[in-house]
């Protein structure tokens, strides 16, 4: 285990009292038990609040565009294999305008560990409604409140079989260091979803809305069994259930490829004996 | 004796063996040491309609395809009807019995007393190859490659219905209009199309990973690239769409690898914030742009050169770029290659410009010297960085070393958000500033390599055709065929389009009594982009837009009827 300190301590941009306080900590404890020094792990961002977390620690970063996290974290990890990726950001960022990338990446299968700051809203452009906002959620962009049905990032990770699917509350933060080190260590695609309270712009899923409704799964639950993970990621509202809701073990994506077997694409060279016979073919 | 030049055009309907047959003939042209050039055109669709395949041969070097036609082999009725008009004086009209025209020049082949429907393209192979007077053993051999290993039975009956085909051709004493003069090459080359060899470029150069979303006409690109991969060490993925394709290449760069996309322009619209991305966080990745004729959608498997201002603008905010406009196979294959040298060393977004003319337009290439073609070094070494190292430190060219991610211990920070040198986040306005002149003073190195444009003919000619990328060839054709005629012509062709040095060809512009720019598209973008640069007004202009290809005819045609002049 690794020295929590190696990550730095740095001055935030976020809100006080803001629960992304309250993940930062845990990523950096979780890469510490996880033996990850700075360097042999790369964080991947968006754009949001929560994007802006892995500026605060020491590690590889590239914090790219707003909702493209994914992709750039797929061709981090296919160029190089033998580097942690771990992809971070928000819930709008994540799910609404990269949307896309998020069942696509799911289907891959690459080994990536994504950490989504589920605030239920979009704090950075000041408060509008994100795809996992409530019913009902009023802002200014809705006024009426949102009528759309929320997005289930779980579910719907479940739903497509997703290699490790889980649930963690900022609030409760060894649980949480369990969840990420247990995602880091599960090969292929591994989502953690962590409800984070914004305090500035989500006034109905403050953080005693989050500890009054949210419970550990029991040792008993069984994570491997599809058809009660797809019922337990449908549980919201009264009682929210946190930890390992889905666990499957297909083989990660970049393992089918005959080329990385032996060493990651960044360290191949370039044969121009086998250049000379692809010349060939075209003759 | 025989025919220094003949044009021989497929036309059938899509599904019914067309490109079957012109790919074997091609490749045994290719091996037999002619010299080709190929114009595909095709409709947007699977079976039916009416698609050509055209190929230009001649023992000469060639560059341009013709638009008159020598030979049709007509695989319905519908493609003597539709061609007619375009056939040369000397001409040959091949054609299954069964469709009967009324036609001079038509040899009427009753193919079904000697092949069936299974077979008969081998037989349109066999009669082919006694007209144009090849050797039929490098016929048959380029239709066993391309079906590849077979059952032994199949190969006996192909064998069988060719050497009929042949035998028939023979009995018939077959006129000798379309038969060609022997080739004077012997030496070995390649078939290759302008994307293929754009894919075997980069290939060369160290492409390590490929992230596309298929798109008409640059599809051919990553699948060349894909068919290569197992062997030479590449990832090429079908990304979910053009935005993760151009994201996922850029998180590849960043992990050190050369990277690259290839799409049209409908993709490369998704494309276009990604672009901005590679351009602020300075990282290296080769884009290729395959025109088809727009807006939207466009028609989607014709060619036109619409998209240079789009390319040229595409991205929010300032930074560097370069684009490559090639204008043969031969330079698909070199700009592909510096383009990814490019990127790599400014560390920003570099574009190839195709079309689908030079797409799908095979060529007889030869073969490249292995030996002189390096591969890119990716990043800098990671022992002569300062302590601690800052991916966006300042330096006098802008550019700054680049590590990668988990290969050393210095930590690699990359930001789409303006940053500090060590790449974190910051709105400290002076920073900003600073970083924005650096990214701007990579442009003077991209400058002071640009390819300057070639520049062929009379000193001050009374007429400079000007043109760039793939209309090279009919340019250069149809000033030859003017100077032959007695006039004092030149012609400038620019195979980069971006960034444009003036030293490199205003005089030219100003020593010609007339200049005409030759463009694929409505508006002339490189002249007005030409004009913005230096102030030189061109006057006159040959445009085509109807989505097929800009032919030497095209160009005298045009220039004879007075047309393009100013508007
Ligand atoms: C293409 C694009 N569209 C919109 C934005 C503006 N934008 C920045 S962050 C954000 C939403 C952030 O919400 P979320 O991802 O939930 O992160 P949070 O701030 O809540 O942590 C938006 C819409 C942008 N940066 N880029
Ligand atoms: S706006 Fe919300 S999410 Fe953003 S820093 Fe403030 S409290 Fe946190
Ligand atoms: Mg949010």
């Amino acid at each position: 285990m690794l020295d929590v300190s190696i990550y730095g301590n740095y001055e935030t941009a976020w809100c006080p009292g803001c629960g992304n306080f309250r993940i930062l900590p845990a990523v950096k404890k979780a890469l510490a038990e996880s033996n990850l020094a700075p360097h042999q792990v790369t964080f991947i961002s968006g754009i949001g609040q929560a994007a802006k977390a892995p500026h605060y620690l020491n590690a590889n970063l590239f914090n790219g565009l707003h909702g493209r996290s994914l992709p750039v974290a797929t061709g981090a990890r296919l160029a190089n294999h033998t580097q942690p990726v771990i992809v971070e950001s928000g819930d709008g960022c994540s799910y609404g305008e990269g949307g896309n990338h998020f069942l696509a990446a799911i289907r891959r299968n690459v080994d990536l560990t994504m950490l989504v700051h589920n605030n239920q809203v979009y704090g950075l452009t000041k408060g509008q409604a994100s795809p996992t906002s409530d019913e009902g959620f009023v802002t200014k962009a809705q006024p009426h409140g949102v009528f759309a049905m929320p997005f289930n990032p779980l579910a719907v990770a479940v739903a497509l079989q997703a290699n490790f699917v889980a649930r963690a509350f900022a609030g409760l933060e060894d649980h949480l260091v369990a969840m990420i080190k247990q995602a880091l260590a599960h090969p292929g695609f591994a989502l953690v979803d962590i409800l984070q309270p914004c305090v500035s712009f989500n006034k109905v899923n403050t953080f005693g809305w989050y500890k009054n409704r949210c419970y550990v799964l029991p040792d008993s639950y069984d994570p491997t069994d599809w058809p009660t993970a797809m019922v337990t990621a449908h549980e919201w509202g009264d009682r929210i259930p946190l930890g390992v809701i889905y666990k499957n073990n297909r083989l990660p994506f970049e393992a089918h490829f005959a080329c990385l077997q032996e060493m990651p694409l960044v360290r191949q060279p370039v044969s121009k004996a086998k250049f000379q016979e692809l010349l060939a073919h075209f003759q | 004796m025989g025919r220094q030049d003949v044009t021989l055009l497929i036309g059938g309907e899509a599904g019914q063996g067309l490109v079957t047959i012109a790919m074997i003939l091609t490749k045994a042209l290719v091996r037999s040491g002619y010299y080709i050039v190929v114009t595909q055109s095709y409709q947007s669709r699977i079976r039916g309609g009416h698609n050509t395949f055209a190929i230009r041969i001649s023992p000469q070097e060639i560059i341009a395809s013709r638009a008159a036609v020598d030979l049709l082999v007509a695989l319905n009725a519908e493609t003597i009807h539709l061609h007619q008009a375009e056939m040369s004086p000397e001409n040959l009209i091949l054609v299954d019995e069964r469709f009967a025209p009324g036609h001079d020049h038509v040899l009427k082949v009753p193919f079904q007393e000697f092949a069936s429907d299974r077979t008969v393209n081998v037989a349109y192979l066999g009669v082919l190859t006694q007209l144009l007077g090849l050797n039929d053993a490098v016929v048959f051999q380029a239709l066993e490659d391309y079906f590849g290993a077979k059952k032994p039975e199949v190969t006996a009956a192909n064998r069988e219905v060719f050497a009929k085909a042949i035998q028939w051709a023979d009995d018939q004493h077959l006129p000798d209009t379309v038969r060609l003069a022997p080739a004077l090459s012997s030496q070995p080359r390649l078939m290759l199309n302008g994307n293929e060899a754009i894919a075997l470029g980069a290939i060369s150069a160290g492409l390590k990973f490929c992230a596309f979303y298929p798109m008409t006409p640059s599809t051919s690109i990553p699948l060349t690239l894909q068919a290569a991969a197992d062997t030479m060490g590449l990832v090429v993925e079908q990304a979910e769409d053009e935005i993760a394709a151009i994201n996922m290449a850029i998180g590849a760069s960043y992990a050190g690898v050369p990277a690259m996309v290839a799409t049209s322009g409908g993709g490369f619209a998704l494309m276009v914030e990604g672009v901005s991305l590679a351009g602020m966080t300075e990282t290296p990745v080769f884009i290729v742009v395959a025109q088809r004729p727009g807006p939207a959608t466009g028609l989607p498997t014709r060619t036109e050169q619409g998209d240079l201002e789009f390319v040229l603008h595409a991205g929010h905010g300032e930074f560097p770029r370069a684009i490559f406009a090639p204008g043969t196979v031969e330079e698909c294959f070199h700009l592909s290659r510096q383009a990814l040298f490019l990127a790599e060393k400014y560390q920003t977004p570099i574009f190839l410009l195709t079309d689908q003319f030079l797409a799908d337009s095979y060529r007889a290439v030869v073969p490249f010297d292995i030996d002189a073609l390096d591969a890119v070094r990716v990043g800098s070494d990671p022992a002569a960085v300062p302590t601690p190292y800052r991916r966006y430190a300042f330096t006098e060219s802008g550019v700054s070393p680049r590590l990668l991610p988990g290969l050393s211990e210095h930590l690699v920070i990359c930001d789409s958000d303006e940053h500090t040198p060590d790449g974190h986040i910051t709105e400290d306005l002076t920073v900003r500033q600073q970083m924005v002149d650096k990214r701007l003073r990579k442009e003077a190195g991209l400058r002071a390599e640009v390819i300057p444009p070639a520049y062929v003919g009379h000193v001050s000619p009374d007429l400079l055709l000007v043109t760039w990328g793939s209309n090279r060839g009919a340019v250069l054709e149809a000033a030859a065929l003017l100077k032959a005629q007695g006039k004092k012509v030149a012609a400038l062709c620019f195979s980069q389009v971006w960034p444009l040095v003036p030293g490199h060809f205003l005089d030219h512009l100003q020593s010609a009594r007339e200049v005409v720019m030759v463009e694929g598209n409505a508006l002339g973008q490189l002249a007005r982009l030409i004009r913005r640069e230096t102030g030189f007004y061109i006057p006159r202009h040959i445009r085509r837009y109807d989505g097929l290809p800009i032919t030497p005819e095209y160009i005298l045609e045009a220039l004879a009827s007075g047309a393009g002049a100013v508007r």
